[in-house]
């Protein structure tokens, strides 16, 4: 009995849709990230829990690639554990994670998973409040990040001027040789989306870029995210609703670890379980 | 190509004052202490006497340990209170080469009483001085890195990090304590005579020792300032500060850590090394744990993260100590808590932090 169950499980695994392929073109031990089907992020069936206390319920959740998606929900729906599971902070008790086809996150540290091109913005802002602007820019910049290449490490001529163009971008070229900790908390929000973008991800996780920023600074980060997707797939983590409304295309609508509703800013809005559950306190 | 861009990397580890300070500094030791011990004569005020000279070299040893430890505590944020051991097994290295060499075909004592008649298998090798050479580095880099793997990769930090290594110099202590472990017990390894053929009671054979001290220093430093000015010293700062930043930006910090606490250890040991035969003796005394708190306060006193603080700190808190230990041997102890207390309420930035506002390794 308990083989059947077992051979049914492998043969499962192996005529998975998404991994058909590998059955002729075995992956490598260390697979490029491959979105041929137009999906950055497959999670199926993500559970965890935390002494008892539930916090994905068995979450399933697709992101296509170039998607910019806007999760809602509210609090402790799950989302900071969401994304922690993506970046290997959280090891989920059961489910599937995986980066395109072929990345399974579950089998990869953080650093690992950060180089396959993950990024993350967490929601307090951080960045290395003792190095200064540039150098903040110039870690997080696209390299390799063995320990010989960092001992005799400098910047090429291409890399100044990615650097340069960040800066612009970010407006925080005046205030290039400032430490990071002297900083508004505008702009350290900003230093972080632009040492994000230094990384050059596939896959942004953003959680709650505009909190603490003011009104403009929330229409320019709107019009950056909205930029990024297309190239990037997005990821954002907002409490906002006008923010949303302003950028979400897709919304996910998280309740109590799971997906209650999915769809347009519209559709989701007018669902009644969303309304009672989340959008009902707002309006 | 490669040897151009190592120049210039030369170049940029400081700026073109602090590299006249740096030649200056170095002028003064391995030149002019040579000619005020050697050719100035006795009777001169200005003529440098033969203890002096062994005293600055051993304190030149301290101040290697202390930029070791400022290494992995000033810009790593990784405080450890357990360096004595790797001091002490460079120490134990270097007096088991001139067991060797000075007693010849005789066996120590203490390798009598345990019933020894030639000298046994980890005794082996020590004859050699490139045998030696070879393991100064490499038997406190090995135990470090040992150590490093299970406490960094389960993750442990802080204060944690701190107790255990005290209990790991402690643990040494008492292993060497032993006269079964074959090194001697509590009175450790002495009556040294010759090293590389030159008889250690000798002036030549003082002069040589701060001479290679005085050198192996200002390598040391160039060596850690390498580091610290690097992309790599960037990374060591920012786990210091966010490693889970760190990690996210898809640096793996254990690789980080453990690099940087081997390279902090192996100094360690080469300074144990050179500090034995201008001592005359190594014994456990070096592994008690508050021998390994007192580098600590070393580097402290001195302002951490800076480098030239950490060797700063070294020299004061030795003078002091050589002066207290004669004068009022009971205050001592007194005196050094004192010191730690003061710097630790009035100076968290050192004697460094009261030259530089902010500079440096902004620690």
């Amino acid at each position: 009995m308990n083989g059947v169950s077992q051979g049914l499980e492998r043969f499962r695994e192996t005529m998975r849709r998404d991994r058909v392929f590998d059955l002729v073109n075995n992956p490598a031990e260390n697979p490029a990230l491959d979105v041929s089907h137009g999906m950055a992020l497959y999670l199926e069936g993500i559970t965890k829990s935390f002494d008892g206390f539930r916090a994905l319920d068995d979450l399933t959740l697709y992101i296509g690639d170039g998607e910019l998606r806007c999760i809602i929900g509210p609090n402790g729906a799950g989302k900071t554990t969401l994304m922690d599971v993506i970046t290997g902070k959280t090891r989920p008790d059961a489910g599937t994670a995986w980066f395109g086809n072929r990345i399974n996150l579950l089998r990869l540290k953080e650093h690992e998973i950060a180089g396959k091109g993950i990024g993350r913005k967490f929601q307090k802002p951080t960045v290395f409040e003792n190095h200064s602007v540039h150098e903040n820019l110039e870690l997080a910049l696209h390299a390799d990040r063995g320990l010989l290449t960092s001992l005799t490490w400098k910047l090429n001529g291409e890399q100044r001027d990615q650097l340069d163009e960040t800066l612009e971008l970010i407006g925080l070229k005046e205030r290039r040789d400032a430490p990071a900790g002297s900083l508004s908390h505008g702009q350290k929000q900003w230093l972080e989306i632009g040492s994000l973008l230094m990384q050059k991800p596939r896959l942004l996780l953003v959680d709650e870029p505009v909190a603490g920023m003011s009104g403009q600074e929330t229409e320019a980060t709107a019009e950056l995210l909205t930029s990024l997707a297309g190239r990037h797939s997005v990821v954002v983590v907002e409490h906002d609703m006008d923010f949303v409304r302003s950028i979400a295309r897709q919304v996910t609508v998280l309740h109590q670890g799971s997906v209650l509703a999915e769809g347009r800013m519209d559709e989701v809005q007018a669902d009644p379980r969303v309304r009672e559950v989340y959008l009902g306190e707002e309006n | 190509m490669h040897s151009s861009s190592t120049i210039s990397h030369l170049g940029r580890l400081h700026s073109g004052t602090a590299w006249v300070i740096l030649a200056i500094l170095a002028f003064l030791a391995l030149v002019v202490v040579p000619v005020l011990y050697w050719f100035v004569p006795p009777d001169s005020p200005f003529h440098m006497p033969g203890w002096m000279v062994t005293l600055a070299g051993r304190f030149l040893a301290l101040a290697m340990v202390a930029l070791a430890l400022d290494l992995i505590w000033g810009y790593t944020g990784i405080l450890s209170l357990g360096h004595g051991v790797f001091f002490a097994m460079g120490g134990y290295v270097m007096g088991a080469h001139l067991t060797r060499v000075s007693y010849e075909d005789r066996l120590p004592n203490f390798l009598q009483w345990l019933d020894y008649s030639d000298w046994p298998w980890y005794w082996a090798g020590f004859d050699s001085f490139l045998f030696t050479l070879l393991m100064i580095a490499l038997v406190p880099g090995v135990l470090a890195f040992v150590f490093g793997v299970l406490a960094f990769r389960s993750r442990v930090r802080g204060v944690y990090f701190a107790i255990i290594t005290q209990a790991l110099t402690f643990g040494g202590m008492h292993l060497f304590f032993r006269t079964e472990t074959g090194f001697g017990g509590d009175t450790g390894l002495t009556n040294f005579t010759y090293l590389l053929g030159l008889d250690l009671g000798t002036p030549q054979a003082r002069l040589v020792l701060f001479w290679v001290s005085a050198l192996a220093l200002i390598l040391a430093y160039l060596l850690c300032r390498w580091i610290v000015t690097s992309k790599l010293g960037r990374v060591l700062t920012a786990v210091r500060d966010a490693e889970n930043r760190v990690r996210f930006t898809g640096y793996d910090p254990l690789r980080y850590k453990l690099f940087v606490w081997v390279v902090s250890a192996v100094l360690c040991g080469v300074a144990g090394a050179l500090y034995v035969p201008q001592t005359g003796v190594i014994n456990p005394s070096e592994m008690v744990p508050s021998a390994s708190i007192e580098m600590a306060i070393w580097v402290a006193l001195g302002g951490r993260g800076t480098l030239v603080g950490a060797i700063l700190g070294a020299g004061v808190v030795n003078v002091v100590k050589t002066w207290a230990t004669s004068a009022h041997p009971d205050l001592w102890l007194f005196i050094l808590g004192g010191i730690f207390i003061f710097v630790t309420l009035l100076m968290p930035r050192g004697v460094i932090g009261l030259f530089s506002r902010r500079k440096e390794g902004k620690a």
